[in-house]
């Protein structure tokens, strides 16, 4: 309910909003769990693992509880906590984790079943029958688990991702971070600040303490008014920092659009920030953890500090008879503040002896405890034990407080653990953890107001010295420095479950279960247990499971340590961690200069790399991909065809060790190459396995261009800057990439020359332009290159003009082409083609394979050292028993091959260990009439005629192949020298 | 026989304008790679002689628009506007890659919000200069990128993937505009 007069919420503008279904009202400034409060909601979910009803525990970002499921259809999200979800119009959200609704769960039948599911169940359990495991257990686990759940559509929305920089990264807006940004900006620091809640002052905003003459929350907005006026100061709200990184950099997950309807139009919901800083400030503060009792999840439960802010902060009172429960001075105020707001307190119950209150209008019960809790979906009264007996306080709200947690996560990002502070009982950051960082304020374990402000300052002036700026001096304001006093209290002895972990369901029983089973360390617990393990990451409960773990193990809590804390710090959407690789941005998208005109001609483009390349180029009447591609083979074999070869590397490489480079990189000879001429070349890796192929033409005495396959550009490239860097730095050679310089055409077929003859100012013949001869030439009125290579075995070239003329040529050739009974061909013709004359793509030398393999061997010249040679010699590379390449063609002519089958002895077993190699390449030749293939096969060179076994287990073929020479067309090579 | 046409990289794609940011092709008439061979001195003289500009620092982006000097990486900077004098071959490696790369400019108040969606490097005007260039990644696109004034880049990456650039800066164009 609200309370007059009270809170910073807008009370003129009023908000509606849905909650499973049901129109509620709230204030602008309101969350989901604040309006629903308002309302009179406590109920707002099921826990995950007993579906125990549950409310609202805390007002921040840590709450365990109060899960969500925001918006509707493919975006919409779940586990959303409604302590962080800001309302707005028209806002939907529906409860999780119950069926067939919020008020009656049938799977609350697992709190019966609770004796037999304690920690380690899964362990104890699902061990037999094995084959139950996939059958049974993990389908029947699966869908009982998990909380909300994701719509299975596809998520429309967009998300982002940036990078930002500053000199000083203060995290966290609360009395510490404001004045260390606001010391640190007045020196003229460039300061980023972030905090996660929708405005700054942290703590500030959810007490009733004056700052300086100011309410704290008008105080922090003078602050901040003076920070937005700085030009070095950038402050973002709804900002959450998740992470600490090597080098000064910090992840941040920015909720952009998540408190607005605001969709579609390239509005992003959330940002995903990279913030390198030279150096940060922590001032996250400090969670307040509860204290365990039997039935102390029951929905009206929550920390005293997020009762404070429901009053404080959004003018609401959880409850109309509070009761507040605490082991430490702290929790007095949540009393003091509802008394003084007009709120029934029904009692202040602390738990240490001789305790006073200084003007309490309610009952004050000293060295008492908490030891029950009653009412099952809102909470009806609380057993509170005394020396004297157990007596019970009828009540609707129990406001607890076992004091408070520095929020130590990021200083522990980079393997750092916290210290132990007896005097506070709470880990605080190890100074030195984050390089660079300092802690300030609640986050170092101080607790009071100006003790927060007070720090701030210290922090954010010796970070504005230690960036060498001049101090300049900031006035504290005055403010609260109460001392803070606590008794450990961690766990009410008694019967009954006492609740750690409230959203993964662990118990004390539990913690003292594990270590009774011997899982006594801390990280074992946690496994065990599944305690912390939850969205939340247990951050109320982690530190109360350790003292229980510490105390049923007879240990003290920094002996007994705390689990690893990992980023993220809150839970980032791994849409916000890939924002711009929807779609289109998965990769990019590199399109050749004849792309346009392939894609309008039907052709489907198949990628290579990243490029994309025509598959072929269908035409009317045509069913089949084999029916286009044969006709195509077709064009090259018997007239002429057109194909894009822009996408294969091409390097420029210059200067006068050009040469030796070349021969050092090659298997084969390079400096003895005429001007003029193109020769084909093979390299190896340091290993002596293969590399790349490709040609290498000579331009000029000391200029070669060389061509790389399309999949391998960048790794040559690599690898030739680490030979001119790492082995060779004294040769004068530079190389660069041309590849997309040059938009390049394979024309291939009888019919090459003469279609070339129409395009070039000069035309060529068999003396100009032999095979593998290559020069200068004017193509249509531009100055172009000429190789004369043929990747088809046929008589072919390839043409090279700038790329800007690359669309226009390409339209030329395939006008002329066409003209001749040709056309253009595309990758699955270009396959064929090569198949038959037994050309290696990377589907033969996909990193296993050696030059001996391929049948190359002799291609490593003796005449001189090369990468890989050494390596290339050693017996095992050269042991004829390795797969070797050979040729395949089916016995029955009419059998289909597949890529990836298998090869064995025809009437061997067909066993893993007995295969004789496996087939690399197939396709259909239409010159034979049947499928050929590529295949390596152990002795295969001097295995030729022999009959094996084909075996595809995974398409389920399986026929006769013989094993042949892989050349099935014009062996003697005469068409290519024609 | 008919002459060949020429098309510019980003036909088609350009420009784009969305919110105060303004996305356009650049015309570089000719764009050469140059890398010495062994010291850059002798380059530094080669090129002050034929074209005014000497060989730049890394990071370093010398000349104006009609003639510019970029660092290019190790070893290499590309000389932007004439051709290059035939002279600078004797010192150095020359390349034509006048048609390799495709070339925006982006400009307009908040076009370093823009480029901080997609570049991991501080581009704010205390940080990155007039006359500063660099090599870094945008999206998943190498890139160079230099400011050519206040509010006005210079991008470069490779002609074939134009479309991807031309997407990838709309879209962030779009996310700063929605912020207002």
């Amino acid at each position: 309910m609200r309370v007059a007069g009270k809170g910073l919420v807008n009370r003129d503008k009023s908000v509606t909003f849905r909650f499973d279904g049901v129109s509620y009202t709230g204030f602008e400034g309101d969350t989901v769990a604040s309006a629903l409060l308002a309302n009179g909601i406590t109920l707002m979910g099921r826990s995950f693992k007993y579906h125990r009803p549950r409310g609202v525990l805390t007002a921040g970002s840590e709450e365990p509880n109060a899960m969500v499921t925001v918006g509707e259809g493919a975006g919409a999200e779940p586990n959303v906590r409604a302590t962080v979800q800001e309302i707005y119009e028209g806002l939907m959200v529906r409860s999780q984790n119950a069926w067939p609704s919020l008020d009656f769960d049938v799977m609350a039948v697992n709190d019966l079943a609770a004796p037999f599911l304690g920690a380690g169940f899964y362990y104890k359990t699902f061990m037999w029958p094995k084959r139950f495991w996939e059958a049974i257990y993990e389908p029947v686990i699966r869908k009982a688990a998990g909380l909300g759940a994701l719509s299975g559509k596809h998520n429309e929305d967009t998300y982002e991702k940036a990078f930002a920089f500053c000199d000083l990264l203060v995290i966290g807006a609360g009395p510490a971070g404001l004045m260390a940004a606001l010391a640190a900006g007045r020196a003229g620091v460039d300061v980023i600040l972030c905090d996660e809640d929708m405005q700054v002052g942290g703590r500030l905003l959810a007490e009733s303490g004056a700052v300086g003459h100011l309410s704290g929350a008008d105080w922090a907005a003078s602050v901040m008014a003076e920070l937005e006026a700085m030009a070095n100061v950038r402050v973002m709200t709804r900002t959450t920092v998740t992470g600490a990184y090597d080098g000064g950099t910090f992840g941040a997950l920015e909720r952009v659009n998540q408190h607005t309807g605001k969709r579609g139009g390239g509005a992003p919901l959330e940002c995903f920030w990279r913030i390198a800083a030279k150096r940060s400030v922590l001032a996250a503060g400090a969670l307040e953890r509860p204290i365990a009792f039997q039935n102390n999840d029951r929905p009206g439960v929550m920390t005293a500090g997020a009762v404070r802010a429901y009053l404080n902060r959004w003018g609401v009172s959880p409850g109309e008879k509070v009761t507040v429960f605490g082991n430490n001075d702290d929790a007095h105020r949540t009393a003091l503040d509802l008394a003084a707001a007009g709120v029934h307190v029904a009692a202040l119950i602390d738990s240490r002896q001789g305790i006073t209150v200084e003007a309490a209008s309610f009952p004050v019960i000293v060295g008492a405890q908490v030891c029950n809790a009653a009412g099952r979906k809102a909470l009806e009264s609380v057993t509170v034990r005394t020396s004297a007996g157990e007596q019970s306080i009828q009540t609707d709200c129990l406001a607890v407080s076992g004091g408070w947690n520095p929020t130590v996560h990021l200083t522990c990002h980079m393997n750092g653990r916290p210290t132990w502070r007896e005097d506070i009982q709470a880990f605080v950051p190890t100074a030195g953890s984050i390089p660079d960082m300092a802690v300030a304020g609640a986050c170092d374990g101080v607790f009071s107001t100006l003790g927060c402000l007070k720090d701030g300052l210290r922090a954010g002036q010796e970070a504005a010295e230690a960036l060498g700026k001049r101090v300049v001096a900031v006035d504290l304001p005055v403010a609260d420095d109460a001392a803070y006093a606590l008794e450990p209290l961690w766990a009410v002895a008694g019967k009954g479950r006492a609740w750690l972990d409230f959203q993964n369901d662990v118990s004390v029983k539990d913690i003292k279960q594990a270590a009774v089973e011997n899982f006594r360390s801390v990280e074992h617990m946690k496994r065990y247990t599944t305690q912390g393990m939850a969205t939340d990451q247990g951050k109320n409960s982690n530190v109360m499971a350790l003292a229980v773990l510490a105390d049923a193990t007879g240990r003290g809590i920094p002996e007994t340590g705390t689990t690893t804390f990992r980023p993220p710090y809150g839970p980032v959407a791994i849409a916000a961690m890939g924002a711009g690789a929807q779609g289109h941005g998965f990769a990019p998208e590199r399109f050749t200069t004849s792309h346009k005109r392939s894609v309008e001609r039907g052709a489907p483009m198949i990628e290579a790399g990243l490029w994309y390349r025509p598959s072929y180029f269908p035409k009317a009447g045509e069913t089949t991909w084999r029916q286009s591609c044969d006709r195509e083979v077709g064009y090259v074999r018997k007239a002429v065809g057109v194909c894009d070869v822009s996408t294969l590397g091409k390097i420029d490489i210059q200067g006068p060790d050009a040469a030796e480079l070349l021969d050092f990189v090659y298997t084969n000879l390079f400096s003895t190459l005429q001007v003029g001429r193109v020769r084909y070349g093979l390299m190896l890796r340091e290993d002596g396995t293969v590399m790349d192929d490709g040609t290498c033409a000579r331009l000029g005495e000391t200029h070669y261009v060389m061509t790389t396959t399309t999949a391998a550009a960048g790794a040559v490239m690599r690898h030739l800057e680490f030979v001119t860097q790492c082995l060779h730095p004294e040769w004068q050679v530079a190389f660069t990439s041309v590849t997309e310089q040059w938009a390049q055409f394979a024309v291939a077929g009888p019919k090459a020359r003469e279609l070339l003859n129409g395009v070039l100012a000069q035309p060529v013949d068999g003396e100009s332009f032999p095979f593998m001869g290559c020069g200068p030439v004017e193509v249509a009125g531009v100055q172009g290159r000429l190789f004369r290579i043929s990747f088809s075995g046929e008589h072919a070239y390839e043409v090279a003009v700038p790329s800007r003329y690359g669309a226009s040529l390409f339209d030329l050739l395939l006008e002329h082409a066409e003209r001749m009974g040709g056309g253009a061909y595309g990758m699955e013709a270009l396959n064929v083609l090569r198949i038959e004359k037994g050309f290696i793509t990377h589907a033969e030398i996909d990193g296993r394979r050696t030059a001996f393999d391929i049948g190359a061997a002799r291609m490593i010249s003796a005449k001189k050292d090369c990468v890989g040679k050494t390596m290339a010699a050693r017996a095992g590379l050269m042991d004829e028993m390795r797969p070797q390449m050979v040729g395949i063609k089916p016995v029955d002519a009419a059998a289909v091959l597949s890529a990836g089958a298998h090869l064995y002895e025809c009437g061997a077993a067909q066993v893993n260990g007995n295969g004789l190699g496996h087939v690399t390449s197939v396709g259909y030749s239409p010159d034979l009439g049947l499928q050929i293939g590529i295949a390596f096969v152990a002795r295969g060179a001097a295995r030729h005629g022999d009959v094996v076994r084909f075996v595809d287990a995974v398409r389920g073929l399986e026929t006769d192949v013989e094993v042949c020479a892989p050349v099935f067309v014009d062996p003697e090579g005469g068409r290519v020298r024609g | 026989m008919g002459e060949l046409k020429a098309v510019s990289a980003c036909a088609g794609l350009v420009p784009v304008c969305i919110g105060s940011v303004t996305v356009d092709g650049m015309d570089l008439e000719c764009m050469t790679s140059l890398s010495p061979f062994g010291d850059a001195l002798a380059l530094d003289g080669a090129l002050k002689k034929a074209h005014g500009v000497g060989w730049p620092q890394a990071g370093q982006a010398l000349g104006d628009a009609t003639v510019r000097v970029i660092w290019f990486g190790r070893n290499e900077a590309v000389l932007i506007g004439p051709e290059a004098d035939q002279g600078l071959g004797d010192v150095a490696a020359v390349v034509d890659l006048s048609d390799a790369w495709a070339a925006v400019s982006v400009e307009g108040a908040g076009t370093v919000d823009v480029l901080a969606r997609l570049v991991p490097v501080d581009l704010r005007a205390a940080a990155f200069g007039e006359g500063q260039t660099v090599r870094t990644q945008l999206g998943h696109l190498g890139a160079s990128i230099t400011k050519l004034g206040p509010e006005r880049f210079m991008i470069l990456v490779f002609r074939s993937m134009a479309a991807t650039l031309i997407h990838d800066l709309k879209q962030a164009m779009a996310g700063v505009a929605s912020r207002g």
